[in-house]
Order: C-alpha cells, then sequence, then structure tokens
C-alpha cells in the first residue's frame, strides 16, 4: 500500500502532499521536513529506494523517489509494492501531467493543486492503485475537464450555449 | 458546511470542489459526517457513473468507520452488479478495500466472495488492476476462501506473458505489457503455495521461464522505463520463485540473473538485486548458488557508493554466511566496520557479533572477533554483545584461559574503549589465574594495568571493576592490601556516587573481616550462565523490519545459534522471548553477583576494631611533629638536593614516616612535587612481602632512576632483604612498582634504608628513607585466659625479659584509638584479662626464623594523675620459647615499648 505521496521542490517546499493515513498536521509536516531531509542529501546516480524516515514506519516502509528538475516525487510505500513498479507509477504520473498541463512544470502545481489532486485521484485511491494506463486517466480527466467547461459556459455565459 | 452544500449541488464542478475539500481536510467530524454520508448515499444511487465515482473516492479517502456503517453493504452491491461502469467497478474495489482495512468486521464477503474473484477475469485491464488488490488484501485474511483466484490468477498472467507487445494496446508500457498488473498477480501468487493442480502449475512454471527468458532478450527501447518495467516483473517472479523453493532449477537461472544484475550499472538493480539474493541465501536449493557472488558482494561492500546498496550488500552477507565462509565474511564485514557509516553501524556490530557466534568453529576465533569488534567500533557495540561474550567465555572451560589472555593484551593498547574495560575486568575478575603463571601478567600488573583504566570510566564501569578487584582479592591474597589501598582511598570510599561508595565500603569490609574460606565461597567463579537465546538476536530482530533478512531467517538463525550452545529456550513468540530477555541478570547492576548483602555487613561488628586499626592509623600519629629518640633531628643534614652520587644520609623525617607505618601496613611512604612513594606490605610468619610504589608526580619523566636498600652490619645478620631492580625509566605520570622480600632472621632495631637516585631534568635527586619494617611486623597474636596471662606475666619478672616506659599521652586518651594501635602492632588484644578494665593487656609471639618470642604487653593508662599529662605505664614482658640470650629478649621488647611510645603519642 502506498502510505504518502509527496511532491516537493529542491528546497524542500512542499508542493503536494497526499497521506492515505491519517497523521495530525504537525506530523505531516514533520514527515515532510523529514523526507526532504533524507533525499535531498542523496547523490544523482544512486539509487531510488531508500528505507523511511523514522516518523512514516521507519524500516518497514521504503521511500521510492524520482527527482525531475526542480521537484522531488516521493511515494512512501510498505513492503507490499514492488519497487520498480512504483518506479513507473512515478514516470506514468508525471507523463501524465505533463500531458494534462502540456510540459508541465513546478508552476502548474502550484496553480492547479485541485487539478493535480484529480488526476492523482484517478490514479491511486486510498492508497491502492486504481489505474496505471495513462490513456485511460487522461480520458477520465478530459472528461472530468468537459464537464467542468459546460457547466463552466453555463454558468457564464449562456450565449455561447446556443 | 459549505462544501456540504455543495456536495448537493447538481452541478458537477461544484459536487467536485466539495467532494475535495471534504477529502482533504475533513478526517471525522460526527456531525458533519452524517451530513456528508448523506449526500454520498445520494450520489451513490444517483446512477451517474461520474458522481458515484466522486463519492466511492470520498469514502475511499476519508475511510472512516462511521462511512464503513454505512456504506459496507452497499459497495459490494456495486461492485459486483452487471450493469455497473466499469471505471465505477474500479473504484468501488478499492473503496471497499481501504473500508475492509478499516474494520474487517464490518465488511462481510460471504455471497460475493466468488463473483468477486472473477473479476480476474474481467475485459477490462482496469477492473482487473483494482481488484487485485482487493483480492490480495483479502486472500492474506482468508487464503481459503480466495482459494480459486491462483488458477485464475496464473491464466490471467500467462495470458499477458505470452502476448505480444502491442496485444495490450494501452496497457503496454514502453513496449512490456501490463507490467503493473503483472507484479500483482504475481504478488497474488506469492500468497499461496504452488498450485497442486499439474495443468496450472505447468502453465505457471512456463510464464515463470518466459519471464526469465525475456529479461535476456535484447531490450526494445533504450529507455529506462523499458527495462525498469521489464525488471519490475522479473523481480517479482524471482519472488515467486523464491516463496515457492521447490523448483531447483528455475532457483538457480534465478540466481544467475539476480548475479548478472549486481554488476549492472543500474543502481537500482544492484539493490534490488542485493536484497532479492538476501531471501535466495535462505532456501537450500540456491545457497550454495549465491555463495559463488560473495566476491562480487564483497566488492560492492567495499566500493559501492551509495549507503543503501552498501546496507544491502551487509545484509547479503550476513545472510549467504555459513561455516565454510564465516571467517572470510567476518573478516570482511570487520574491515569494513571502520568505515561504515554512522547510520548502519550498530546493525553491523550486532550482525558480526551473531555470526562470530553462529559459527564459531573454535571460540578462541569468537573471542578474538569480539574484542576486535569492540576495538574498532566500541561505540556501536551495545551492552547486549559484552554480556554474550561474558555468557559464552563463562560456560565454556576450554577458551577461558585464552579469552583472560587477549583480553589482557588488548587492554594493554594506550586507549582502549570503556566495553573493552569492561569485558577485562570482568573476564580478568573470574579468569585472571589462568594467566597469572606468567610473570608479564601476573596479579598485580593485573591489577594495575585494570585500575590504569578506573578513573577514565563512567560509573557504571567503574563499579564493576570495584568487583572485578575483589574478586581479584580471593584469586590473590597477595594483592589484597593493594586492592584494600585503593578501596580504602577518598575517591573511593567517600565516592559521590552511592553506587560506588557501597561497593567501596562493602568490598573493603568484606576484603579485611571475611577468612580466606568465607571470601572464597562469596567470590566464588561464577556458574556457567542457563542456555538462553542470544540477546544479541532479540537485539537485531527488534531493529529490523522484515527490509533486508526476513524474520524466518533469523528465526533460523537463532534456532542453530540455540543448538550451538547445547539447545536452549526456543521462545517462537516475541513476547517469550522478551521474557527470556527480562530475566537476564542486569550485569551492569551486579554482574559479578556478589553485591555483599546483608551477609557480608552482619560479619562486621564483632571484628570492627581491626577494620578501625586502618581507619584510624593515619590520624593520631600522622601530625605528630615529636622529637625522634635518635636525634636525627638535632643532627640532620641538608636534605636530598645534595647532588652527590653517594646516597643521601636519612631524610629527617624518615624515623617518623616509619612510625607512620608501625600500625599499619599500606599507605603514602613519602611524597614531595616530584615522587610518591606508596607502600603495600604483607606479613607472614617470619617473612615478609612489600611492594613499593613510586609514582611520578611530574609530566617529564625521571631518568636513571635507581633504588637501593641497603641494611647496617648489624641489620645484615638480623634481616634478609631482597629487592627486585626496577626500570631506569619512569614516565611523567607513571607508577613503577618494587617488591621487596624480607626475611626476619633474629629480631632487630634498626629499619633498613631506602635510598632513591634519579634524574629530573638533569638534576640528580638524592633521597633516603628507612624502610618500615619494625619487629612488631613478625608478631603473631596469641590468645590466653587472665589466668594463664598473669602466671606467665610473673614468670618473666627478670630484669633483662621486662621493660617498662611511661610516656605522656599527646592526644589524650581514646580507647578505641588506642585499641586499634595496639591491634595494628599485631598483637592479641584480650579482653576481660586484667582486672582494672582501664588497662590493655595484649599477647603476642614474635617470630623470626631463629627463634619465637613470646611478648605480653600491659598498657595502664593514668588518666587521674595529672589533668593536663595523662601517662601511660606500659610493661611489656617478654619470653621465649626457644634459648636465647637476654640481650636479644631485652631489646626486642624495649623495641616494642619504643614504638609504642610513638603510637600512643
Amino acid at each position: 500500500m502506498i502510505k504518502a505521496i509527496l511532491i516537493f521542490n529542491n528546497h524542500g517546499k512542499p508542493r503536494l502532499s497526499k497521506f492515505y493515513e491519517h497523521y495530525t498536521e504537525d506530523t505531516e509536516q514533520q514527515i515532510i521536513r523529514e523526507t526532504f531531509h533524507l533525499v535531498s542529501k542523496r547523490d544523482e546516480n544512486v539509487c531510488n529506494f531508500l528505507e523511511g524516515g523514522i516518523l512514516i514506519g521507519g524500516s518497514d516502509n521504503k521511500l521510492i523517489y524520482r527527482h525531475y528538475a526542480t521537484l522531488y516525487f516521493v511515494f512512501c510505500v510498505d513492503s507490499s509494492e514492488s519497487e520498480l513498479g512504483i518506479l513507473d507509477l512515478i514516470q506514468v504520473f508525471v507523463e501524465t501531467l505533463d500531458k494534462c498541463f502540456e510540459n508541465v512544470c513546478e508552476l502548474d502545481l502550484i496553480f492547479h493543486v485541485d487539478k493535480v489532486h484529480y488526476i492523482l485521484g484517478e490514479m491511486v485511491m486510498g492508497g491502492m492503485v486504481l489505474e496505471t494506463n495513462m490513456n485511460e486517466i487522461i480520458t477520465q480527466v478530459d472528461a472530468q475537464n468537459k464537464l467542468e467547461k459546460s457547466e463552466t459556459f453555463i454558468f457564464q455565459s449562456p450565449r455561447q450555449d446556443r | 458546511m459549505e462544501a456540504v452544500n455543495l456536495l448537493s449541488s447538481n452541478k458537477y464542478t461544484e459536487k467536485q470542489i466539495g467532494y475535495l475539500f471534504i477529502s482533504v481536510l475533513v478526517n471525522s467530524n460526527s456531525e458533519l459526517i452524517r451530513l456528508i454520508n448523506n449526500a454520498i448515499k445520494n450520489d451513490l444511487s444517483s446512477r451517474n457513473p461520474t458522481f458515484m465515482c466522486l463519492a466511492l473516492h470520498c469514502i475511499a479517502n476519508v475511510g472512516s468507520r462511521e462511512m464503513a456503517e454505512a456504506f459496507a453493504g452497499e459497495i459490494p452491491r456495486i461492485l459486483v452488479a452487471g450493469d455497473t461502469m466499469d471505471s465505477v467497478k474500479q473504484s468501488a474495489a478499492l473503496c471497499l478495500l481501504r473500508l475492509y482495512k478499516t474494520c474487517p468486521d464490518l465488511v462481510l464477503m460471504g455471497e460475493w466472495t466468488s463473483r468477486v474473484v472473477h473479476l480476474l477475469n474481467d475485459q477490462h485491464m482496469g477492473v482487473v488492476t483494482a481488484a487485485i488488490s482487493l483480492i490480495t488484501c483479502l486472500s492474506q485474511k482468508n487464503p481459503d476462501e480466495f482459494k480459486t483466484c491462483v488458477s485464475l490468477a496464473v491464466s490471467r498472467l500467462s495470458r499477458i506473458v505470452s502476448s505480444a507487445s502491442t496485444d495490450l494496446q494501452d496497457y503496454t508500457y514502453y513496449f512490456v505489457p501490463a507490467p503493473w498488473l503483472s507484479c500483482k498477480l504475481l504478488r497474488l501468487l506469492q500468497c499461496y503455495p504452488p498450485p497442486e493442480d499439474g495443468a496450472v502449475k505447468g502453465r505457471l512454471v512456463e510464464c515463470l521461464e518466459t519471464i526469465l527468458n525475456k529479461a535476456q532478450e535484447p531490450p526494445k527501447s533504450k529507455k529506462v522505463q523499458h527495462s525498469n518495467a521489464k525488471n519490475a516483473i522479473l523481480f517479482e517472479a524471482i519472488a515467486l520463485i523464491i516463496h515457492y523453493d521447490s523448483e531447483p532449477n528455475l532457483l538457480v537461472r534465478a540466481c544467475n540473473q539476480l548475479g548478472q544484475f549486481l554488476q549492472h550499472r543500474e543502481t537500482n538493480l544492484r539493490y534490488l538485486a542485493l536484497e532479492s539474493m538476501c531471501t535466495l541465501a535462505s532456501s537450500e536449493f540456491s545457497h550454495e548458488a549465491v555463495k559463488t557472488h560473495i566476491e562480487t558482494v564483497i566488492n560492492a561492500l567495499k566500493t559501492e557508493r551509495d549507503v543503501s546498496v552498501r546496507q544491502r550488500a551487509a545484509d547479503l552477507l550476513y545472510a549467504m554466511c555459513d561455516r565454510s565462509n564465516a571467517k572470510q565474511i567476518v573478516a570482511e564485514m570487520l574491515s569494513y566496520l571502520e568505515t561504515a557509516d554512522y547510520s548502519i553501524r550498530e546493525e553491523m556490530v550486532l550482525k558480526v557479533a551473531i555470526l562470530a557466534e553462529k559459527y564459531a568453529v573454535d571460540y578462541s576465533w569468537y573471542v578474538d572477533t569480539i574484542l576486535n569488534l569492540i576495538r574498532i567500533a566500541g561505540d556501536y557495540v551495545s551492552e547486549e554483545v559484552w554480556y554474550r561474550v561474558i555468557q559464552i567465555v563463562i560456560n565454556r572451560d576450554d577458551v577461558q584461559g585464552y579469552a583472560a589472555k587477549t583480553v589482557f593484551e588488548a587492554l594493554q593498547a594506550p586507549a582502549c574503549h570503556e566495553n573493552m574495560v569492561k569485558v577485562g575486568g570482568y573476564i580478568l575478575g573470574e579468569f585472571g589465574n589462568l594467566i597469572a603463571g606468567d610473570p608479564r601478567s601476573s596479579p598485580l600488573v593485573q591489577f594495575n594495568l585494570l585500575h590504569s583504566k578506573f578513573h577514565l570510566c563512567s560509573v557504571p564501569t567503574r563499579a564493576l571493576l570495584l568487583s572485578a578487584y575483589i574478586k581479584f582479592i580471593n584469586l590473590f591474597p597477595e594483592t589484597k592490601s593493594t586492592i584494600q589501598e585503593v578501596l580504602r582511598c577518598d575517591s573511593q570510599i567517600r565516592n559521590s556516587d552511592v553506587e560506588l561508595q557501597q561497593r567501596a565500603v562493602e568490598y573493603l569490609k568484606l576484603s579485611s573481616i571475611a577468612s580466606t574460606d568465607v571470601l572464597a565461597t562469596v567470590l566464588e567463579e561464577m556458574p556457567p550462565f542457563p542456555e538462553r537465546e542470544s540477546s544479541i538476536l532479540a537485539k537485531l530482530k527488534k531493529k529490523k523490519g522484515p527490509g533486508a533478512v526476513s524474520v524466518n531467517e533469523l528465526e533460523d538463525a537463532k534456532r542453530e545459534g540455540g543448538e550451538l550452545n547445547g539447545g536452549g529456550e526456543r521462545g517462537g513468540d516475541t513476547s517469550a522471548m522478551a521474557a527470556s530477555n527480562a530475566s537476564t541478570p542486569s550485569p551492569s547492576a551486579d554482574l559479578l553477583g556478589l553485591r555483599p548483602g546483608p551477609a557480608a555487613v552482619s560479619v562486621a561488628p564483632p571484628s570492627a576494631g581491626s577494620l578501625l586499626v586502618d581507619v584510624f592509623s593515619e590520624g593520631p600519629a600522622a601530625p605528630s611533629t615529636a622529637v625522634n629518640d635518635d636525634g636525627f633531628l638535632s643532627s640532620a643534614p641538608p636534605p636530598p638536593a645534595a647532588v652527590s652520587e653517594d646516597p643521601a644520609p636519612p631524610l629527617p623525617e624518615a624515623e617518623e614516616l616509619l612510625n607512620k607505618f608501625v600500625c599499619k601496613n599500606n599507605g603514602v611512604l613519602f611524597e614531595n612535587q616530584l615522587l610518591q612513594i606508596g607502600i603495600k606490605s604483607e606479613y607472614r610468619q617470619n617473612l615478609g612481602r612489600m611492594y613499593l610504589f613510586y609514582g611520578n608526580k611530574t609530566s617529564v619523566q625521571f631518568v636513571s632512576f635507581t633504588t637501593t636498600v641497603t641494611c647496617s652490619v648489624e641489620l645484615q645478620s638480623q634481616l634478609n632483604v631482597q629487592v627486585k631492580t626496577v626500570e631506569p625509566l619512569v614516565e611523567g605520570g607513571a607508577q613503577v612498582q618494587q617488591v621487596v622480600n624480607i626475611e626476619c632472621l633474629t629480631d632487630f632495631i634498626d629499619a633498613p634504608l631506602l635510598n632513591i637516585k634519579f634524574r629530573y631534568g638533569g638534576a640528580l635527586q638524592n633521597l633516603t628513607l628507612k624502610l618500615p619494617v619494625t619487629i612488631n611486623k613478625f608478631f603473631q597474636p596469641t590468645e590466653m585466659l587472665s589466668q594463664e596471662f598473669f602466671q606467665r606475666w610473673k614468670q618473666l619478672s627478670q630484669p633483662q625479659q621486662e621493660a617498662q616506659k611511661i610516656f605522656k599521652a599527646v592526644h589524650g586518651i581514646d580507647a578505641e584509638v588506642v585499641k586499634a594501635k595496639l591491634l595494628g602492632l599485631g598483637t592479641a588484644l584480650l579482653e576481660n584479662v586484667d582486672p582494672n578494665p582501664e588497662n590493655y593487656v595484649c599477647a603476642g609471639v614474635i617470630q623470626t626464623k631463629a627463634q619465637q618470642v613470646g611478648c605480653l604487653l600491659r598498657l595502664e593508662p593514668n588518666a587521674q594523675a595529672q589533668v593536663s599529662l595523662n601517662s601511660v605505664n606500659v610493661h611489656v614482658h617478654t619470653d621465649t620459647y626457644t634459648c636465647t640470650s637476654a640481650h636479644t629478649i631485652h631489646n626486642s621488647g624495649l623495641k616494642i615499648v619504643r614504638f609504642l611510645d610513638s603510637l600512643v603519642r
């Protein structure tokens, strides 16, 4: 099971955090800090796995992360997940974001945090993977966008509806 | 509240925002939850797939108990209903999983089971992906009900594996068909034993072989994602092979594959290969195959840049270790330890300790290893490790001598870790006698070595060392006085730490009161420890998650460890283990198990006098500045600065210093800015041994340090003194020791002279002291009754046999002090002998080689005579058992009277 998904930038500023287990807000903040601390000091070409910090399950859990330009994508998972599989999942997630935002960058995550949540929701639900097919995810997200747009149009300018 | 209102909106955007808000911000606010539940219920029954999905998402993300209660019945129906959209099914499956995880009691599968299992056959891969997570979780909890999923999973897997890379369209990820689903299927299969149905099994083996074959094919893409996905499946397949552990052929192939990965340039793969190999090593079929990679793994341990990978390598070495390669592996791990990352050192230490114990063929190797371990990484050696080495040494006779020798050698290192001191203290305390035969490790050398570390240690270690000292007293009676001296000094007996003080006081008393037999019983060698599970193992287990070494592995190790030590407890569950741990006596509290309790203390009162001798002797005697009989003071030559190569004349205070030692055997004889001379001595019959300790108080070394003991011509015929030479170099702050053996031939008056010469910063230092050897040292106390005493007293009435002296009691007459002095003199203090209770009556026999001189003594304090000048009237009657001249008898008597004079002053 995926315990948490964290995205933060090179300076440790959290851009997205999603916890699938309940922690208090303080603990969540600490987990983010701790994870950043663990991940950021690692060299570029070392492996993408490391044992989790103390707060989030200790050595039972693994942190699996990828570093894209300015952002770290960290998945904290327990031993029931395949490490390489999760690595692929991160890739799928990023590629999906890339397709949805057309060349995703850190700013997209800041200004469209709701969308990122929706996309993530299409992939992971309650700590389990819902869908790994990128096209399927994008279809779902597009459908949402369409719905959203149609409603917005109705809402804003009914004339265009004609 | 606004958010809840949004939920009931009909507009998608509003609903979506509402749900997002709730899943991000709401936990279980009971008032809102009811309203939210209502809204969700409406959406679930709305038949609008988008709304249903939103509702299911919300349930899955909040996953509270209230929600479980409200929807546990509803969701399975949605999941298996024929007309549900695929996307809703997916959400429903995971939603159900979430609820099942929160409250398994509320989610009753029963009737849905078979239909859920058949979701594995669903056309839509997304549904299968979601369902498989649910099924995996459920079948872990109740494997029997979900048994049917095995054959379905196998057929699904074989369809994916054998499909061309283009067949699965969207689910092909970088030319690998449905990697995620394949992994999940392989995981699911790991919940079950190998399928019994031959056909299913054949199909599965075929799949696994195909996966292994594919790994050898050239990659279809240069992209890292391609190989990642491919290898993800491969690793899961290998995990399954290892799980089945029944196909030697596949196991060996898996092992070879991992071997290739060990040298792969992708760090991730090396990491995973090491991790998988760890589990592979525990299989009997592949253990040998894994061992062939030992060099690569060791290399990884040494050269890998990533600490995560190095740690895996260490784990693997631990797992692949067996009797044949234990020495190599332990040596490698030890050498790695010197450079290991701080974060994993403690774990490494534990592992080395366990391996060393588990595969020790000869225990000297084990002892060597652990001592090395402490030397290299002392800080990371937990209590358990050194407890364990001591347990093993105590339980195994064959290694005790070796352990004592090794630990003795290890302690000689200028800086050694406190843990080493602990082990050293304990082992020498128990088995120091085994190496005492060697003059290089004679009892005193051992003691001094330990004691030299004493001041550097923490309180628990000091306490342990004190216990070791008292054990020394039992093992080597000759060290008794030295050790008592140590125990007696202020820093011990008045230590601010209660534990240390108590130990010092109790041990001191124990050693001075208890007879040799009692001492031997109290301080007997520790009995063998009951066999128990290695505490180290429990510690490692506590420290490690299942990450690196599986629990089974540890259980195995434990079992083997137990057998090795003759079978011990096999506490299977953790609680039993914890209990056995708790029963381990806490060595820091009472390692030697001889904390003298009430027994020892109760011995004390009857003969408290003997103790008081030591306690008080320094008091009254020391500060006296009385004039010496010999008149040394008046004719004293200039003090020792005289730059002469000839022995300087005795210091003016030499006689006084000598008198300090009439009633005691140990203490500081002399001290100035440069040098301190301590004395410890013991006498038996007409023989005595004296240890002189020359302490260099400066930071500069003394050169040409020589000491000579000379006797006057007259004394030479009376006293036989043999001195061992000392090293000519005394380092700054160091202490050298000299042994003086003394034999009393006949009675004597003069004391031998001790001349010390050395150069300090070029200047010759020359000083002469009197060696505190007095006739009364050879006293043997004699008990007699009143009648007998006075009968003898009267017989010895000739003038040559009697000496009398009247002197002033300078310090007043304190009964306790006087008693202590008289006992210190060496005679027996006879109670209820003299009709006048004020008087003190003593009897003793002076033992010389030529003769034994009986001696009766009566001290008559006269407090009334003058108020200010208390006087003491001493009669000494001497007799002889053998024939001797009156003169000598007389002299002996006089001599003693003279001493008394100086004592009571």
